[in-house]
């Protein structure tokens, strides 16, 4: 099976802290990956370094096949990136903000005509081509940012709480996306609050004070712990949490 | 007085808000009431019209049409008294960044007329938490004490209604839990509390709840009674496959709808007379193994997608 991300020893220093605590795990192609952790428990450092946004201060790092400490411009270029608050242009129209980052990402200028068709009709969007993205629904612009992440057809999407604050409905269609993805050999690694999101995941790693503690499938997390569901998991291991910083 | 006042006045009560942003229809004819010392949970997603509520009974906006009351004071005519009233924690953190922790304290208590040690015993518990970085500048805190800061400051000049915006809106579970035990300490304090979220799992936490969806309440209850008025039978199902189960599912003509909750399939079933052992033959020919199916009593996250749908 291809690795699309190995991750070995990966530490971040921040003077005298240690925000991430020598992590290692590997993701394989079209995998579905939960990264959860409390709030300071280091995910975002973490997800800086693989994203090719933060140099490591020491271990070694490979996404999409490309070394995060030599190579992090072909990492930008070979990944997604979807949040939250990085998302779309609220003042372009739908139809432009897919060729805004379809061109960030390069893709040809012709094959964004062909695939932008194809992209709308796919999400029953073909009327709001011309929409400006701040009057969309939340849960559509979701839905689109999450699709022009992937545009380019990246090895590895990055998805930072992608379903904060989104209705519950949407929130379900919004993962029915993100499996899409994964079945087009698409890997997903995503972070989430929402603990019924864990039990989606193929494998899901949970951080505590910088070290990743737990790594495993959500079944065999929850054989492990004698937990009922992933809430359980979770709670048993952020409790153990020493960081006060929170 | 002599009488007893059995329905003393409410902390809170609208009638017919409405309020619009051009085109867009923010609240449509909102009516409620808080009782005094209640926990009432205003829950929805983004974009709903929670915030744009709580900006209307902090004062901060009017509304295009109707009335709002709070602590026995109108907030259009008596505005003034209200802001010396309540506490607010507006979603955005919008304490003063480059003032440390114990700074931005003091100064709310001075605008307040108070101080710290007037007030202390009722943000001790909170404040103790971040007291050790008292001297680090607000900006500069985690997002956790960042909140309980905000709260501190919020409580600091005794306020009889505490508003809340999406107080938790990325927080992780633990420290939900954590934010949501020092809000019930605070209302066996008196203090009325209105809170929003987008959290349908921390519902139950509520005395009272109103679910919200574009602008419009679609139900105002205790927890316990909007769970109890579901109104259809509701199944959790699991197989060895999960993505073919919920496309299966939603196939059967007796699936009304069907949702991915969790490891389960959360299934509401049309006909009174069904039978498990129907749905299970059914989806045995559809190829599946391990088939696990119950009733099951439905939560918040249930009703609200059901009345969302209606």
């Amino acid at each position: 099976m291809e690795k699309v991300i190995v991750v070995e020893n990966l530490t971040k220093k921040f003077g005298n802290f240690t925000a991430v605590d020598h992590i290692s795990f590997e993701v394989e192609r079209g995998e579905i990956f939960g990264f959860l952790g409390a709030n300071g428990a280091g995910k975002t450092t973490a997800m800086r370094m693989l994203c090719g946004l933060s140099i490591p201060t020491s271990g070694k790092g490979f996404v999409a096949g490309f070394d995060i400490h030599t190579q992090s411009e072909q990492v930008k270029k070979n990944i997604g990136y979807m949040s939250q608050k990085f998302a779309l242009s609220e003042d372009l129209k739908v139809w432009e903000n897919i060729r805004l980052f379809a061109g960030i990402y390069g893709v040809p200028e012709k094959k964004i005509a062909l695939k932008t068709d194809e992209l709308l009709k796919r999400l029953g969007f073909e009327s709001e081509r011309d929409t400006l993205v701040k009057s969309l629904p939340l849960g559509w612009k979701q839905k689109l940012a999450f699709s022009v992440a992937i545009f380019h057809e990246p090895k590895v999407v990055f998805l930072d709480e992608p379903t904060g604050g989104v209705d519950p409905a949407t929130r379900r269609q919004f993962w029915e996306l993100i499996y899409q993805a994964a079945d087009r050999g698409i890997t997903v690694f995503v972070t989430t609050h929402y603990m019924d999101e864990a039990e989606y995941c193929d494998r899901v790693s949970i951080m505590v004070d910088g070290r990743i503690d737990a790594l495993d499938s959500p079944k065999n997390l929850k054989n492990e712990f004698n937990a009922n569901n992933m809430d359980e998991v979770f709670h048993q291991l952020a409790r153990k949490a020493k960081r006060v910083d929170r | 007085m002599e009488e007893q006042n059995i329905n003393p006045a409410p902390s809170i009560h609208c009638e017919s808000l409405s309020k619009s942003y051009g085109k867009v229809e923010a609240l449509k004819n909102i009516s409620f009431n808080v009782e005094k010392g209640e926990i009432f949970g205003i829950i929805g997603p983004d974009g709903a019209g929670k915030t744009t509520l709580f900006r209307i009974l902090t004062t901060l906006l009017l509304a295009d049409s109707g009335t709002a009351i709070v602590d026995g004071f109108d907030v259009v005519k008596n505005y003034r008294e209200i802001r010396n009233r309540v506490g607010y924690v507006p979603g955005r953190f919008s304490l003063y960044q480059d003032l440390t922790v114990e700074e931005n304290l003091n100064f709310f208590a001075t605008v307040f007329n108070t101080s710290i040690a007037e007030n202390y015993e009722l943000i001790k518990d909170i404040y103790q938490q971040i007291e050790p970085f008292k001297t680090r500048r607000a900006g500069k805190l985690s997002g956790g004490m960042k909140q309980k800061l905000a709260l501190s400051c919020a409580l600091i000049h005794k306020p009889s209604v505490l508003f809340l915006d999406e107080p938790t809106t990325g927080v992780d579970p633990v420290s939900r839990k954590e934010f949501w035990s020092m809000l019930k300490k605070l209302k066996e304090q008196g203090i009325t509390i209105l809170v929003s979220t987008p959290y349908m799992d921390e519902a139950s936490l509520c005395d009272r709840i109103a679910l919200i969806q574009n602008g419009q309440f679609l139900k105002i209850d205790t927890p316990q009674n909007i769970v109890k008025q579901f109104g259809n039978a509701l199944l959790a199902v699991r197989s060895d496959s999960m993505s073919k189960l919920l496309k299966d599912l939603r196939e059967n003509e007796l699936t009304k709808s069907c949702f991915a909750f969790g490891d389960k399939h959360h299934v509401t079933i049309q006909d009174s007379a069904f039978k498990i052992q129907h749905l299970k033959e059914y989806l045995e020919q559809k190829g599946h193994t391990s088939i696990e199916i119950e009733f099951i009593e439905p939560g918040i996250e249930d009703c609200f997608m059901e009345l969302s749908q209606r």
